[in-house]
């Protein structure tokens, strides 16, 4: 089979931007520490809203989704904080975004999701639920608190 | 060639239903570009809600009017190719049965008992005729699969050292697809869904719900993209005087889509539970699979181009590009496709940059995936569906096209609104836009606490765009219908334009064949699914009884609080 000399360029491009996109991909990855949440097995604890203070700079919170608000809906750290973030939803499926901080999750019933985040700048940061949950949809919205105006 | 009254009418009907509808879909397409820009500060408007609209405009723009347009044109291809009708009896089977889901699903919807979006993830509940429509539209839409093999296998038989014509070929492979990815979603439909909203079954586990749903859910972007591939492929360089580059590539190209389509569908989970990141990351990299037939058409199709502009005298290097029949009346559909194609290398510059894993965190759910697919679905695959319509109603009753200067110039209008739209929901959705949201109560109000004059400047832009697109859409609907209600002036015929391939290679068995491909197709299916319902069933927890979309208690619950 004797293949067209410009077929055979278009598929050596082909598959080195395709090379080149995976290898990005890690290489950001990487460098970055950007990842996809993480997933864990369901656990009745995550179910109750809670911030945990571990030490000065590290936070869990324990955000739970129902229609149509989050809590704990306004979340206070300090500057430089770490905070993990363990997602679940009470009723239907909810949508969990910090835009700003690039955190996408969904907050699906009976599963726990779980990303982390720093946050090395003063400010408040929407939480913004992306995902349709009924009527009240557009009214779900909570904030992290970051030093602003002071941490209480 | 010459077909019967009834194929006729069959065909007529399966086009013109959903070109009706559109005026409903493509209505509410303006609406939320309305709300969505602050215009509105309501939840409705002339008795519609937003969600409820959104609910009618994904329905029966994206599932509708593809499905009914994909098996219009799949009969048309083969009774064209094959210089055979398919079966009556059957081609009027399938059409009841699309037909009856399709009313029971709009009745449930503009009653409001169905305001859960295309997508339907349960534990938001529709009435059960919903999930009954749905099942019913999708049954109705496998019928002719069986019919068109029993008709390839008798020409097959007469002919088995003959290639498959491309066209037939490309219309099976679809097929296939849509049969083995519509079961996951028939599973979930009739014995997870059904049974529980009717309170036989009391909880619904919500995650695999999901993972079945994207089961179905990627590949069913294919079933819209391959009528359109089909006619890239097939028509286009023959209306655009020239000729196909390569056939043997289209082949390759199809068939990588029959193994790729299907064991995908867990990018539409990147960011939900249960999965681990492992599984994502493979089907993620099986996406990057995807990118290689669509590479191979890209560059074929715009060969195929080239040597038509070159045909016409075209010189230089980018000479060929002006000598397109861009604006000739009578060959519209080369205006549909290439604005079609235009906006198509947006679409899936895009669709790399959502697949590709952690980038996914930062656009997941944001208007910047509307802003994508209008730029795929509404793109290429829309203009196609609307172009090939109105091509085939034309010819077949043999009438001339209604205000054929308008019609020339609706696809660059639409490209024209599109382009801006999609350029105002992708910039949004950077900025943090949610998707789904009637944003015109809250974030786009300036009354409201949650105000986000940020979003003022992007959700204008797409509203813009919203309006131009609808004139666009109008306008078709005025010349299609147009085109109905005038007088035929010749014999009818059922005519699909047929390019030659420029490289017209010798057939090769391994690409003329299914087998081989089936079993490659279900082994990384195999490979891809099992890692991700082991993961879902192990790691959630109790299911999600039923909710409506206004009250934050379920159902079960309300009942047990009635009795003491
Ligand atoms: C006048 C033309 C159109 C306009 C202005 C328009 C506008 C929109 C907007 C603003 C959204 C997002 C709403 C939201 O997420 O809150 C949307 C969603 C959508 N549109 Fe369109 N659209 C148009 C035509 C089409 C066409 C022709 C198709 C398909 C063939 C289509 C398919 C979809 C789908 C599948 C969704 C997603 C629905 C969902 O998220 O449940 N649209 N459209
Ligand atoms: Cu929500
Ligand atoms: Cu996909």
């Amino acid at each position: 089979m004797k293949i067209d000399k410009f077929e055979k360029r278009v598929l050596i491009i082909t598959l080195s931007v395709i090379g080149l996109f995976i290898f990005s991909l890690l290489y950001a990855k990487n460098k970055y520490q950007t990842d996809l949440p993480e997933c864990l097995p369901y656990n009745k604890v995550y179910t109750e809203p809670k911030i945990n203070k571990i030490d000065s700079t590290t936070y869990q919170v324990f955000s739970v989704a129902s229609m149509w608000q989050f809590e704990p809906g306004e979340i206070y750290v300090p500057v430089g904080s770490e905070v993990d973030f363990y997602l679940t939803s009470k009723d239907v499926v909810h949508g969990f975004n910090i835009a700003q901080k690039n955190v996408n999750m969904m907050a699906v019933y009976g599963s726990i999701n779980k990303t982390t985040v720093k946050f090395d700048k003063p400010g408040v940061y929407d939480i913004v639920c992306h995902e349709y949950c009924g009527v009240g949809h557009q009214n779900m919205r909570a904030q992290v608190i970051v030093n602003y105006p002071t941490a209480k | 060639m010459q077909v019967s009254k009834t194929f006729k009418r069959i065909i007529y009907l399966e086009l013109a239903i959903p070109v009706a509808l559109l005026i409903i879909g493509i209505y509410h397409g303006l609406m939320q570009t309305v709300y969505r820009a602050g215009v509105l500060h309501q939840t409705s408007f002339l008795k519609l809600d937003y969600y409820q609209g959104l609910t009618l405009h994904g329905v029966i723009n994206a599932l509708v009017l593809t499905t009914f347009f994909a098996v219009a044109f799949g009969h048309a291809t083969m009774a064209f190719y094959f210089k055979k009708e398919p079966n009556k009896k059957l081609m009027w089977l399938s059409f009841w049965l699309m037909l009856t889901g399709v009313l029971l699903a709009a009745a449930t919807m503009l009653m409001g008992k169905a305001s859960v979006l295309y997508t339907f993830y349960p534990p938001l509940k529709a009435h059960p005729l919903f999930y009954l429509g749905a099942a019913l539209l999708i049954v109705g839409s496998w019928v002719p699969l069986f019919d068109w093999v029993r008709m390839y296998n008798a020409w097959k038989k007469e002919h088995p050292e003959t290639k498959t014509p491309l066209a037939v070929l490309g219309t099976l492979i679809n097929f296939i697809i849509w049969f083995m990815c519509t079961l996951a979603v028939a599973y979930e439909v009739l014995v997870l869904l059904i049974p529980w909203s009717m309170g036989w079954t009391k909880t619904v586990n919500v995650n695999l719900a999901r993972t079945l749903f994207w089961f179905f859910g990627h590949a069913l972007v294919y079933f819209w993209l391959l009528p359109a591939y089909i006619m890239f492929y097939t028509i286009l360089p023959k209306v655009a005087g020239g000729k196909l580059y390569s056939d043997l590539a289209g082949r390759i190209a199809l068939f990588l889509f029959l193994i790729f389509s299907i064991p995908v569908g867990v990018h539409h989970q990147y960011s939900d539970p249960t999965i681990t990141r492992g599984v994502k990351f493979f089907h993620g990299l099986l996406t990057y699979g995807v990118a290689i037939p669509s590479f191979i058409t890209a560059f074929t199709i715009a060969a195929s181009l080239e040597y038509a502009g070159r045909k016409r005298g075209a010189k230089g290097l980018f000479g060929w590009m002006a000598k397109l029949p861009y604006l000739n009346k009578d060959k519209f559909l080369f205006g549909y496709f290439i604005c079609g194609l235009i906006l198509f290398i947006f679409g899936g510059v895009t669709g790399i940059i959502n697949s590709s894993y952690s980038l996914n965190n930062v656009i997941h759910n944001t208007a910047w995936l509307p802003g994508h697919f209008h730029m795929t679905v509404a793109g290429p695959v829309f203009l196609g569906i609307v172009g090939m319509s109105l091509y085939l109603y034309a010819r077949m009753s043999g009438k001339k096209i209604f205000m054929p200067s308008v019609n020339a110039i609706i696809p660059y209008l639409w490209m024209i609104g599109m382009l801006i739209f999609s350029f105002g929901m992708s910039w949004g959705g950077l900025r943090g836009e949610p998707r789904r949201t009637n944003l015109g109560i809250s974030y786009l109000n300036p009354e409201s606490a949650q105000f986000r004059p940020d979003w003022v400047p992007t959700t204008t832009i797409a509203l813009l765009g919203g309006v131009i697109m609808f004139l666009a859409g109008m306008l078709f609907v005025v010349v299609f219908f147009g085109t109905i209600f005038k007088k035929k002036t010749e014999e009818g015929q059922l005519d699909i334009p047929v390019a030659e391939a420029f490289h017209d290679e010798k057939r090769v068995p391994l690409f003329d064949r299914f087998k081989p491909w089936l079993a490659a197709m279900i082994v990384i299916i195999l490979l891809a699914y099992i890692p991700a319902l082991i993961n879902v069933n192990k790691n959630s927890g109790p299911g999600a009884p039923r909710y409506n979309i206004d009250n934050p208690m379920p159902l079960e619950n309300k009942t047990e609080t009635v009795k003491p």
